[in-house]
């Protein structure tokens, strides 16, 4: 079971780098974080690469493998043939800091900006109580492990720099969605999610459900149905001319 | 003069689990400046690998339940080995620790009723676990880290500690008091040095699962904080008991160790040898025997009705069950794969699997290409938890060294000899927010700051930067190699003496080794650089666990010995606890379990068991 494979990594830093060539053991069952790992310890001691748990359960090692995003710790190598090669990049997406490393602080800085959960109060015995039918549609957003995947392959920021300012990606817009949805929550982020966070700019094209390595639906469960909120909320003639009338507060 | 950038604070959090933020939210809520130290990015942190469940007496599903019971059921669960204090603060407080989270945005799984649903552990009386599926830990992480970031706590991500700085404490203690001021690092990202000046620094730094070959933590679990708190003049207690969690992966090779959540027999999964006998029963210790289920019918029917039935010994203590399934194994009576087979397919229903347990479910689909709702898992014990930890004030986290506080799993006594499976989340909850007020109020009573003297700055540099210095020395990958094989054959589940001397002449051995070894490249995000300042923290851990576990003759909880198997009562009365010797060395002494009040022992009496 055990063979030769050739693996082309790219390692550099924020000032380029290109794709080196290895050749390197590979055992039955492993993923291409094993592979990576034993680059690490025979052949290349700085190889520099993000992960923890290796079981698809923090989403720290992303990385684009054969040009898909994936996390390494998920990618079997029996997916690929002895003989094919198999290339691993970093998340162009995001900056390079060094080797298969980026820097993703984009975003943490765009989590910073959504304005926070906020609970109505609790019952008088000081239980909340939820039916688990409406914590479901949330939960399927927290399911999120925050591996960034979506926002590598979203076509708006993924090689339009210029977008990042004005547009969260898919993982900062299923938060949203999850907050809008959170059957305790009592804030109306619907103005911000479409005019600080970007939501118009998404044309739905689901490249992001498509990688989610969770399997969250982000367009059809999130994206869309919160479109659709803002869309009620905005151009819903009552509900514009109530607000012209009794200058009803925008939250 | 070393060139670093210099910040200061009230409370320096080290660690970014559930304890750390947990500490970290309270600190800063109670006015201190605080900031968050941690090694990986924010929310990635080990308690996100946490799967069942958060342990709280909450009654949602048994009325029955309260605190008491909780109290009873963890000292029983660590063989009576547990600081009572904190057993009883971690039993009192968990409900409420678990309710605020809600107000903080976490959605856990529901009652009928509306309320939070609990679920079945080992060892528990009541079904008792608040959850989310099985992916607990992250529901936690990530409404502790959306917390955090509401606040505006500062967090250093990727940003690892690598030196306490102590002096003169600040002003409010006793003249010539000596305490922490502060703590040293540096960026992984960019490999420069980082200075804290703070009155006050809280451990959250979580286990050392890291120094043993199979195993369910990940890099980051190298034992720093427990080698941290020993070099700043603090002590550790309990270093003898390590936990092997009796349900890890098998196969393939690349992911043994994985853990696989005992959430899959807490909703009915059971243990069969390859002759498909359900071996459990065969394993119940008679301290145990009142309250375990005899037959398989019985042990069937509990799942329904608790009151008229006793539990079934699949849900034993983890210690009890990694052993059970230890000694299948060497009897002849694993699975091809060295493991025996927990079986879920054939008792519950395709769905129901995949709705309790989807990570579960695509964990194995994906890595073993097993249909867990079709055939049975292959599993053997993997190392999955320190009890041992700093030594602490139950009620403050506080150290033997002012200033400095710990809590979760780098912090001991609260689970004994062994934990209780959903313990840790509540632990990191109740102690982490414990941890958190005390190491403010200790800020508030030191105003004094004193900025961290140059030498001590340039010591902990020159340190950090000898590795580089080295030419032609041994890979660091290597030596971690042979401590993580060391500890798994020498120091595991079962001990012995002669193999525990081996493995400390391997341990100096291989301290020589790590002094000598050399890096390649440069300091800009070099992972082997960072695997040679972890393991002289590994080696020091390591010493402490092995020359515990050689003093402590007799077996208990996550310490079983081949030369000495019974429990001994001199020893259920007796804590080993470890600090650093002038020179370096570690040092053992023998020290009284502190004495339970009468009115908790009578806890012991009234619950029906």
């Amino acid at each position: 079971m055990t063979y030769d494979a050739t693996f082309r990594v790219w390692r550099g830093d924020a000032g380029g780098g290109d794709l080196q060539t290895f050749t390197v053991e590979v055992n039955e069952g492993e993923v291409v974080l094993d592979v990576i790992h034993r680059l690490q310890s025979t052949q290349a001691g700085d190889l520099a690469v993000r992960w923890n748990c290796k079981a698809g359960k923090c989403g720290s090692c992303s990385a684009e493998i054969n040009g898909r995003p994936r996390l390494m710790c998920m990618t079997r190598m029996s997916t690929f043939g002895e003989a094919e090669t198999v290339t691993v990049t970093p998340l162009r997406t995001f900056p390079v800091v060094r080797d298969l490393v980026t820097d993703v602080s984009y975003n943490y800085e765009k989590a910073a900006q959504i304005p926070a959960f906020t609970p109505r109060p609790r019952e008088a015995d000081g239980s909340h109580r939820m039916q688990q039918v409406d914590v479901e549609r949330s939960q399927e957003f927290r399911k999120c492990i925050e591996c960034f995947l979506c926002q590598d392959t979203c076509h708006v920021i993924r090689d339009h720099e210029e977008n990042k300012a004005v547009f969260a990606g898919p993982r900062f817009l299923i938060r949203l969605a999850e907050l809008d949805m959170h059957p305790l929550d009592v804030v109306d982020r619907r103005h911000e999610a479409q005019d600080e966070f970007g939501l118009g700019y998404c044309n739905i094209t689901k490249c992001c459900s498509e990688v989610c390595p969770e399997g969250i639906h982000l367009t059809d469960n999130g994206i869309i149905p919160l479109k659709e909120r803002v869309v009620d909320r905005r151009y819903d003639p009552l509900t514009w001319l109530g607000s012209k009338i009794r200058r009803r507060p925008r939250d | 003069m070393v060139e670093l950038e210099r910040h200061e604070y009230d409370v320096v959090v080290v660690g970014a689990g559930g304890a750390g933020l947990r500490a970290a939210i309270a600190a800063q809520e109670s006015g201190a400046r605080t900031a968050v130290v941690c090694k990986s990015l924010l929310g990635k942190a080990h308690t996100v690998m946490a799967e069942g469940g958060i342990a709280a007496a909450m009654a949602n599903t048994y009325p029955e339940d309260n605190w008491r019971v909780h109290f009873r059921d963890t000292m029983r669960g660590g063989k009576m080995l547990n600081h009572w204090r904190m057993a009883q603060l971690h039993a009192q407080e968990a409900p409420d620790r678990v309710r605020e989270l809600e107000d903080w945005g976490a959605l856990f799984d529901r009652t009928p009723d509306g309320l939070i649903s609990q679920r079945d552990f080992g060892g528990h009386r009541y079904a008792r676990l608040a959850h989310v599926g099985d992916r607990t830990g992250l529901e936690l992480i990530r409404t502790l880290q959306q917390r955090t970031v509401a606040l505006g706590i500062d967090v250093y991500m990727e940003c690892t500690v690598t030196r306490l700085l102590t002096g003169p404490a600040g002003g409010g203690g006793a003249d010539g008091e000596r305490g922490i001021t502060g703590a040293f690092g540096y960026w992984r990202e960019s490999g420069r040095f980082v200075a804290w000046s703070a009155p006050s620094v809280v451990l959250a730094t979580g286990g050392i699962g890291k120094s043993y070959k199979v195993t369910s933590n990940s890099w980051e679990y190298t034992g720093d904080g427990h080698s941290l708190a020993l070099q700043a003049g603090a002590t550790l207690v309990n270093m003898e008991f390590v936990q092997f969690h009796p349900t890890g992966m098998v196969w393939p090779p690349s992911v043994r160790g994985i853990l696989v959540t005992e959430s899959v027999r807490g909703d009915g999964g059971i243990l069969k040898n390859s002759a498909g006998n359900r071996f459990m029963f065969d394993y119940i210790p008679d301290f145990f025997r009142k309250e375990t289920a005899e037959t398989e019918d019985e042990a069937d029917r509990w799942y329904e009705d608790k009151k008229n039935n006793r539990r079934p010994p699949e849900l034993l203590p983890r210690d009890e069950v990694a052993r059970a399934i230890n000694s299948e194994v060497k009897a002849g009576r694993g699975t091809p794969h060295g493991g025996v087979y927990l079986d879920i397919a054939s008792r519950r229903s395709p769905e129901y699997i995949r709705k309790r347990l989807p990570s579960m479910y695509h964990q194995f689909k994906e890595l073993a290409e097993v249909d867990i709702t079709a055939e049975a898992m292959e599993v053997g014990p993997t190392c999955h938890y320190v009890m041992g930890g700093v030594e602490v004030d139950p009620d403050t986290e506080a150290a033997r060294v002012p200033g400095l506080y710990a809590a979760g799993e780098v912090a001991g006594g609260m689970h004994g000899s062994n934990r209780l499976g959903g313990n840790s989340l509540s632990d990191l909850l109740v102690f982490g927010r414990r941890a958190g007020l005390a190491a403010a109020e200790h800020a508030r009573a030191h105003p004094v700051r004193t900025a961290p003297p140059d030498d001590a700055l340039a010591d902990a540099a020159r340190a950090a930067l000898a590795p580089f210095e080295r030419e032609g020395g041994e890979n660091p990958y290597t030596v971690q190699h042979d401590l993580q094989q060391t500890m798994h054959d020498l120091v595991g589940i079962i001990r012995t003496e002669a193999e525990m001397q081996q493995a400390l002449a391997r341990i100096a051995a291989l301290k020589e080794r790590v002094a000598a070894l050399s890096v390649e490249g440069h300091r800009q995000y070099n992972p082997g650089w960072h695997l040679a300042l972890d393991l002289p923290h590994m080696l020091l851990v390591s010493e402490c666990i092995a020359r515990a576990a050689l003093e402590r003759q007799e077996s208990r909880g996550g310490h079983t010995r081949d030369d000495f198997p019974a429990t001994d009562d001199e020893w259920s009365r007796t804590n080993l606890v470890c600090s650093q010797a002038p020179d370096g060395s570690v040092a053992l002494t023998r020290q009284p379990l502190p004495q339970m009040p009468a009115e908790l022992a009578e806890v012991f009496e009234e619950v029906p068991a």
